[in-house]
């Protein structure tokens, strides 16, 4: 298959950026979009030119790595998968590929389409522990959770960061993100002790970080490539309401400073 | 007080947009039934007109407390647009939108076009001040000739299908701001909103078009 690529180019994270167009000739349409990538990298060393530097990991969609917006839509056209399990046959050839990296505040580029994603992980600690001993494993089955909540909350856990979600949002907002964390443990007995703590320090994160909020567009469950419902957000704006109306005031005084 | 980081975060804003927008709905809702009476005489739409007048303080108490929705929910909405303009700086060359709606994309213009129609839609037919030959108390009179103006006319129908689109997104997502709509494997279903957009924005219609039809006069 033949491609023109048309990549956004980055020298680092001060430095001022702009698109390049690639000719990508001779690629296997089973080549993954990395693959390709990669194929276009080597060109690029053998001729002496900088490579396309790009986030990847596990190339097998759990890792939350690969990350970026092909055509205009995040992760690429195929639904439920991250870049990297999206396959060069899902294109037609002489097609031009507009790649980006992810576009938010919240995730300053570091180069071409690597971009800094430590926001999400601020997020998560702004969550904190939850309340469980440890030390020698538990009995199975000790906690009964009911299937439900057990199937809903590892939904949600499906989560794997890549920010997608924000990226493909018109508002930036990293709801979706933020939701599922919240749903995941908030589902659980588990997680029941520290939910309304959790619950507001977790999206005044989010709000300090700059993320735009939720309009509910519905792009982000499009974009997921674990397909988390937008069911998750609405979840999270009940719980954190009702968290803030019922929280102690020290703990709300500590989740607004 | 609890409720000042709900207003200071995000989710706390949209809340608000959420709860005024609900209150806004029940108004339109009234306000579309009300209107439908102008196809039963002008005896019966002046009848209620003078109805709503003569329950003075609480006229005022329900307008007052439209005031204020329309006010926090347009404080809400300019914060938050300017939120989220910052949260994107560098926009991407390309976009496609893969799963929103019209609807949902056109809030914020929408939200506008909405507000002026409010403004000349109050001038027009409350005041009187823009309408070419008002007589107060006289409802019938005032919409069959004030609409008889064709331009306006169709300014009115346009302004409906904003509003019927404002609401197919509105009354949906409220509930999910709200947190009150249950999780479903089809999120995107709404026939609750369907049926409040569609009434509402072709029963407000009606009246436009069956003035310029000579339907009534």
């Amino acid at each position: 298959m033949e491609f023109t690529l048309r990549v956004w180019r980055q020298a680092g994270p001060a430095a001022a950026g702009g698109f390049v167009d690639y000719p990508a000739p001779d690629i296997s349409p089973d080549a993954s979009f990395l693959e390709m990538l990669d194929v276009i990298n080597e060109r690029l060393s053998e001729r002496g030119d900088e490579p396309i530097a790009f986030s990847h990991d596990c190339r097998e969609g759990i890792c939350g790595s690969c990350a970026m917006m092909i055509d205009g839509v995040a992760h690429g056209p195929v639904s439920g998968a991250a870049t990297c399990q999206v396959h060069m046959r899902s294109f037609r050839t002489g097609d031009t590929l507009t790649i980006e990296p992810w576009r938010s505040v919240a995730f300053p580029v570091i180069k071409d389409l690597v971009t800094d994603r430590a926001a999400l992980d601020r997020i998560i600690q702004a969550g904190g522990f939850i309340t469980a001993p440890t030390g020698g494993a538990r009995d199975a089955n000790e906690i009964l959770v009911p299937k439900d909540a057990a199937d809903a909350a590892m939904d949600a856990a499906s989560c794997i960061g890549c920010g997608a979600c924000v990226a493909a949002c018109p508002n930036g907002s990293a709801s979706l993100f933020t939701a599922a964390k919240l749903t995941h443990l908030g589902l659980l007995p588990q997680g029941q002790p520290e939910r309304s703590r959790r619950t507001i320090s977790m999206v005044a994160q989010m709000d300090r970080e700059h993320f735009g909020h939720c309009t509910m567009f519905g792009e982000c469950q499009e974009a997921c490539p674990k397909q988390i419902s937008i069911d998750v957000i609405a979840r999270m704006n009940r719980d954190y309401v009702r968290a803030l109306a019922t929280a102690r005031p020290d703990r709300t005084a500590a989740a607004a400073g | 007080m609890w409720w000042m980081p709900l207003y200071r975060s995000t989710i706390g804003k949209k809340v608000i947009m959420a709860v005024t927008g609900l209150i806004m709905v029940g108004f339109v809702v009234v306000h579309m039934l009300g209107n439908l009476q102008a196809f039963q005489g002008p005896e019966r739409i002046n009848a209620y007109s003078a109805f709503l007048h003569s329950t003075g303080e609480l006229l005022w108490v329900a307008r007052t407390v439209l005031l204020v929705a329309v006010i926090l929910h347009i404080d809400a909405a300019v914060q938050l647009t300017r939120i989220a303009r910052a949260a994107r700086p560098l926009q991407y060359a390309e976009r496609r939108p893969q799963v929103s709606t019209l609807a949902s994309r056109t809030m914020r213009w929408g939200g506008v076009v909405l507000v002026a129609f409010i403004v000349f839609h109050i001038l027009h037919m409350t005041t009187g001040t823009v309408h070419p030959s008002f007589a107060a108390g006289d409802v019938y009179h005032n919409l069959v000739t004030g609409l008889r103006v064709w331009p306006v006319a169709i300014f009115y129908l346009l302004a409906m299908a904003a509003l019927g689109l404002h609401l197919y997104h509105g009354v949906w997502s409220s509930a999910r701001t709200l947190g009150v709509a249950r999780p479903t494997p089809h999120p995107f279903h709404r026939p609750v909103a369907v049926v409040v957009a569609v009434a509402v924005a072709v029963g407000f219609a009606l009246i436009p078009v069956a003035v310029l039809a000579g339907w009534i006069r």
